[in-house]
């Protein structure tokens, strides 16, 4: 139905996809796989119009057609579910599906006529929302069907769904999968990217393997697993289990009692939460996220403002719940942020400027007059060391940060962390985006600095990650504890019962 | 007291001639930002609109076409605008401070082209002004601008644009598109407003006659947040705090008294809007019931005014009680109005949460 | 051109007067001067991400309380009263500076619409005092008396050889050269520096390496507005020996295109408030000996650049269309 020949696609000096063939047949369901980066939502947006290529064509049905824009892609059938939500938060659910389709005429909006249509589609296909709802009321799977609803409201036969699963728990995607089935009967194509290999192998008819830009493989589903579909993803062998030395734990580094934290929508994202997390071993925090899990890190590190936080934090026996960020850094806690470019990194700073950042104000960084000048040349060799210890490339202190790939941004944020010698370590989402052999690196040395002596808590959305990685095991869900796990021996049943709240 | 009450009519008409050029500019800026796109640049867009009419106008004799050539004179000013802010992604307050230093010197420097004068353009015989219609205008296009907004598909593009433009583009709207056309019509209503001011208040041009006008609307758009009706209610609260201070212009020294009661009046309308937004709840056009706000608002007023009376009677005590306040401190109301409004509502005040962002998208 | 008088007339006028010496280079630092403290003003404020419009409001204030000392202080030694005098005209911008900064630290109230009300609200106070407190009785113009003949600063025309004295050129000329060193030491070379630039640039990320933005915010404002009032020193110390009402000619707005031009960059902005200077000498003969030419041209050339400048990304599209077109 939809056929993708020798796409090409360049963002500036980034090849995101080479000559991309790709043919999807009408009444399946078709998985785009790859890895972070692989080019394969890139991919996706230049048949929904998002994006246009470079060069290369989209046939539709047999027939070349020109699709430049999303509303070109719309009217020939095609709908998109992006991987955020493209939602009017403050309008309502109707609104939103007919941004763009505005029944009535161009001087009166005919919203009635549109809910008619809604009920229509919602009874067909089993999707049910209140047309009313204004869209900041409504949890995420419902938002979710909300995006399904506008695509159907445009009477889409092909479906491209971009991460779809990031935000569910494992029963919601049971759930979710139901009506990828019905949809299928219903005679709609779905294309779902994704880069979940279990769930590939539950949903799909066939699989596009991209790595690097480029197509490395089109099979049947029913015709390969889980290791040759890692295997073409990566293009080695890859080692699903990190391999680490039993833990040698000692005293207790951090103690939480009875966290209770309020977001900005004056909601409990933590609810009287307690634990702790002793020297020499990691404690994995799982979940999905939106669980509570950031507001424990800001809690944690500082960044919280003392109103919206209750409870105490003690750490090394001392009571540090009321202390700003830069004491606690001064006291050995270190933090690697979920976000590095929201908050980990100045990208128009250079390395240099960057990785005094939390330790500008003291020596080696600020030295003459009290304290007050910097001094150049401590701060350069600083900086090539770390850059040398955590092979961030290009290995030139004076680039900007906006110039290096992800990784090598994690790994600078990682080694200016490190270099602290911290007896606690607060990390989240430790590889978001980073590619494979910085993965690994990082692994490494998280694991490291553990058998050093350091304390981790360990944030990840990533459930092979943080059951890999930590000794401990600790599940979120909405603001509380649901259970502790070994992750040696936990299943992902288990586990992702305790995600939904189950016991 | 006397003295205030006999003034209340002439207050009112005042009142609706000092509003009305800021309620053209306030709902101007209300389509740009609505759209996502600051426009700190409504003083420059008052100025191109002032100009131009009373130029045309006087060259005419005929307001009808200066008000056109105006609204013309407006848009195309606003068209550089949203060029630099939406084509070049320059930053929006930046460019919009451009626009208003271009707009103090453009003028002055055609007119001493044309005219061979400092700036002002020459006078126009008063049967070729216009002083009534723009205000009409003005309070008509509030309801104009409500329906428009929300009962159009136009209006609910230009929402999704300002809120979240990303969907919109993934619905398949044209981010630029409407927000150039937002910026115009803010370029077309704030000339109008500039157009006003000389060739319906006055009769002529002078340089830099917008006076910070173009900012109070801005002030009066936030604290309106940026609702059709609301902002129509705080330019009429500036409008009435301007008149007040241009009734006792000609007096040196203004009696206690009348200094007293502007006073009152001034921190009972603030404490009312404090209370009704501390009780309204943030959907696209929900009301209170009438008779929440009136009692409250009533109750406000007492309090107010009887705090109000309590302090200036100590501060009498010790300044001023001979002569009685100076010109200049009545001057600066509308100005220390506009900031006080604008510490106290912007935190309260729910934007358009793409307000001020260049939408940048990866063709 | 479009108005009609000989363009290259007009030019010529600006460019030899401007640079004439030694009265053209004089008159020129002069005008100079105000332009690069106001340019280091609104460079510092940016630095920060914030817009300072108030510089015009913040010369006031300083001024202003320059003029004050020198008046009510006037029988101090001048060794004492010069510095005092300048260290008033410092703290009187501050503390104009630092009002907008807490607004927008405490409530997130904009800078900009503020900075634009407290320059009215300046004016019109400081006119008041000037006319009920300071002014000499019987003088019509608005000003206030004269300052103390021992809080002048001494006009450079004494040192260089071959300037005449009646050149307003003095010396806080020096002080504004000065001035560009210590802000440029001061921002990339000492930890304050750092962190007003890091909180300009990721406030997000300046807080989790411990910086408050909220402090930031009001320091860079207070910074922003003592370099400003500094022109106060320059006008009303070394130049007019009064509080003359209204005396800046937008020196404050002049100051945005200067930073925008001069990339916030205290070396930059010293050339772009040389050109600023060589356009305000220039731009007097042009008014005065061409018949429609009017000085709103200067006005109108600054708009210009903050627009162009601002608008860079287009000098971008430019060349890339160009390089396209050379392709083809």
């Amino acid at each position: 139905m939809l056929e993708l020949k020798n796409i090409t696609k360049r963002f500036g000096s980034v090849l995101a996809n080479d000559q991309i063939n790709i043919k999807i047949e009408k009444g399946t369901i078709h998985a785009i796989v790859g890895e972070n980066g692989a080019g394969k939502s890139t991919i996706m947006r230049i048949a929904y119009g998002f994006y246009n290529a470079d060069s290369g064509e989209i046939l539709i049905n047999g027939n070349v057609r020109d699709i430049k824009t999303p509303h070109d892609a719309i009217a020939l059938g095609i709908g998109m579910v992006h991987q955020h939500f493209m939602l009017v938060d403050t309008m309502t659910v109707v609104e939103n599906i007919v941004l763009g389709k505005e029944p009535g005429s161009q001087t009166s909006l005919d919203l009635e006529s549109a809910k008619q249509k809604i009920r229509k589609i919602s009874e067909e296909f089993k999707l049910f929302v209140n047309p009313d709802a204004v869209i900041e009321t409504l949890s995420v799977g419902q938002e979710q069907r909300v995006e399904l609803l506008k695509a159907l409201y445009r009477d889409a036969q092909l479906l491209i769904l971009d991460e779809p699963t990031a935000v569910l728990t494992p029963q919601e995607v049971e759930e979710f999968f139901a009506i990828l089935r019905s949809m299928r009967e219903q005679g709609k194509t779905i294309v779902i990217i994704t880069h979940k290999l279990d769930e590939v192998l539950a949903i799909s008819d066939n699989v596009t393997v991209m790595r690097d830009g480029k197509v490395v493989g089109n099979v049947m589903t029913k015709e390969t697993n889980a290791a040759q579909l890692a295997k073409m993803m990566v293009g080695r062998e890859v080692l699903l289990r990190v391999e680490k030395p039993d833990a040698n734990v000692g005293n207790s580094v951090l103690k939480v009692e009875n966290l209770t934290v309020i977001n900005h929508e004056q909601a409990n994202a933590l609810k009287s939460i307690s634990l702790e997390v002793k020297a020499g071993e990691i404690v994995g925090i799982a979940g999905v996220e939106g669980n509570g899990q950031t507001e424990l890190i800001e809690a944690l590190s500082g960044l919280t403002p003392a109103a919206n936080l209750s409870g105490k934090i003690v750490f090394n026996g001392q009571d540090i719940t009321k202390l700003n960020p830069r004491k606690r850094k001064e006291y050995g806690i270190a933090h690697i942020p979920e976000d590095r470019h929201k908050r980990g990194l100045v990208l128009e700073f250079d390395l240099s400027e960057n990785s005094i950042l939390g330790v500008h104000y003291r020596p080696p960084a600020a030295t003459s007059l009290g304290h007050v000048l910097l001094n150049d040349t401590a701060i350069q060799q600083r900086a090539n060391q770390i850059i040398k210890d955590f092979d961030v490339r290009p290995p030139n202190s004076a680039l900007a940060a906006k110039a290096l790939s992800g990784g090598n941004q994690q790994k600078l944020i990682i080694g200016r962390e490190f270099d602290l010698q911290p007896r606690l370590l607060l990390v989240s989402q430790p590889t978001r985006g980073v590619d494979i052999g910085a993965i690994e690196f990082i692994h490494r040395k998280l694991v490291e600095l553990r058998d050093a002596g350091c304390a981790v808590l360990l944030v990840s959305a990533e459930l092979e990650e943080v059951t890999a990685l930590a000794d401990r095991l600790l599940v979120l869900h909405e603001g509380e504890i649901a259970g502790e796990v070994d992750p040696k021996i936990a299943t992902t049943e288990e586990i992702g019962l305790l995600m939904t709240g189950g016991r | 007291m006397s003295d205030f009450i006999t003034l209340l009519p002439i207050l009112f008409f005042t009142t609706l001639r000092l509003t009305t050029p800021l309620l053209l500019a306030a709902l101007g800026g209300l389509f740009s930002e609505r759209a996502g796109v600051i426009n700190i640049a409504l003083e420059g867009l008052m100025l191109s609109g002032a100009f131009t009419s009373a130029v045309v106008t006087w060259k005419t004799g005929n307001p009808w076409i200066g008000v056109l050539c105006g609204i013309g004179a407006g848009v195309a000013v606003a068209w550089v605008y949203a060029i630099f802010t939406i084509k070049f992604k320059a930053d929006q307050v930046v460019s919009g401070t451009a626009i208003n230093i271009l707009m103090i010197g453009l003028p002055g420097f055609l007119s001493g082209a044309l005219f061979l004068s400092s700036g002002s353009t020459p006078s126009i015989p008063e049967q070729a002004q216009m002083p009534y219609f723009p205000i009409i205008f003005a309070f008509v296009m509030v309801p104009v601008t409500w329906y428009v907004l929300y009962k159009t598909p136009f209006g609910l593009r230009l929402r999704a644009v300002g809120e979240n433009p990303a969907a919109a583009d993934a619905a398949g709207v044209s981010v630029y598109r409407i927000r150039y056309t937002g910026v115009m019509i803010s370029g077309a209503l704030a000339a109008v407003g500039g157009a006003y001011l000389s060739i319906g208040q006055a009769s002529l041009f002078t340089r830099n006659m917008t006076a910070g006008r173009g900012f109070i609307a801005l002030a009066a758009l936030i604290f309106g947040k940026w609702r059709p009706v609301q902002t129509m209610l705080a330019c009429l609260f500036f409008g009435f705090t301007e008149a007040l201070t241009i009734q006792v212009q000609g007096i040196q020294f203004i009696r206690w008294k009348l200094f007293t009661a502007i006073l009152i009046i001034i921190v009972a309308v603030i404490a009312l809007f404090v209370i009704q937004l501390g009780k309204e709840r943030e959907t696209s056009n929900e009301k209170l019931p009438l008779w929440i706000t009136a009692t409250s608002g009533f109750i406000t007023f007492l309090l107010a005014a009887y705090i109000t009376k309590r302090i200036l009677g100590v501060v009498r005590e010790y300044w001023f009680a001979e002569t009685g306040i100076p010109i200049q401190f009545i001057q600066i109301i509308p100005y220390v109005l506009t900031i006080v409004v604008l510490a106290g509502f912007i935190g309260a005040s729910r934007a358009p949460k793409a307000l001020g962002q260049p939408y940048q998208k990866e063709r | 051109m479009i108005v009609g008088d000989n363009p290259i007339k007009a030019y010529g006028l600006l460019i030899g007067s401007a640079l004439s010496y030694p009265v053209g280079i004089g008159y020129t630092l002069f005008y100079t001067t105000p332009l690069i403290f106001t340019g280091l003003a609104v460079a510092v404020a940016f630095r920060c991400g914030l817009l300072n419009i108030g510089a015009e409001g913040q010369l006031y204030v300083a001024a202003f309380a320059a003029t004050w000392i020198g008046i009510s202080a006037a029988k101090l030694p001048m060794i004492l009263l010069v510095p005092i005098a300048c260290i008033f005209a410092v703290l009187g911008g501050a503390f104009w500076g630092a009002i907008p900064g807490v607004l927008k630290a405490r409530f997130g109230s904009h800078e900009v619409i503020n900075t634009i009300m407290l320059n009215f609200i300046a004016i019109s106070i400081l006119g008041y005092f000037t006319q009920y407190h300071y002014k000499t009785p019987g003088d019509p113009i608005m000003q206030t008396a004269p300052i103390g003949a021992n809080a002048h600063i001494p006009r450079l025309g004494q040192f260089i050889p071959g300037m005449p004295e009646f050149i307003p050129l003095n010396f806080a000329f020096i002080l504004a050269l000065l001035a560009c060193v210590f802000v440029y030491v001061f921002l990339w070379k000492t930890k304050f520096g750092y962190e007003i630039r890091a909180t300009g640039l990721n406030p997000t990320a300046a807080e989790y390496g411990g910086i408050a933005p909220r402090k930031q915010i009001i320091v860079a404002m207070a910074l922003s507005g003592a370099l400003a009032g500094m022109v106060g020193i320059h006008e009303v110390l070394g130049y007019r020996y009064v509080y003359y009402d209204n005396f800046s000619a937008n020196v404050g707005f002049t100051g945005i295109a200067v930073a925008l031009l001069g990339r916030n960059h205290p070396v930059g902005v010293l050339f772009a408030a040389l050109f600023f200077g060589m356009l305000e000498r220039g731009g007097i003969p042009v008014d005065a000996f061409t018949e429609k030419v009017s000085k709103d041209i200067v006005d109108i050339l600054k708009a210009l650049v903050i627009l162009f400048v601002a608008g860079e990304a287009m000098f971008q599209m430019l060349f890339s269309k160009l390089g396209v077109m050379k392709e083809q």
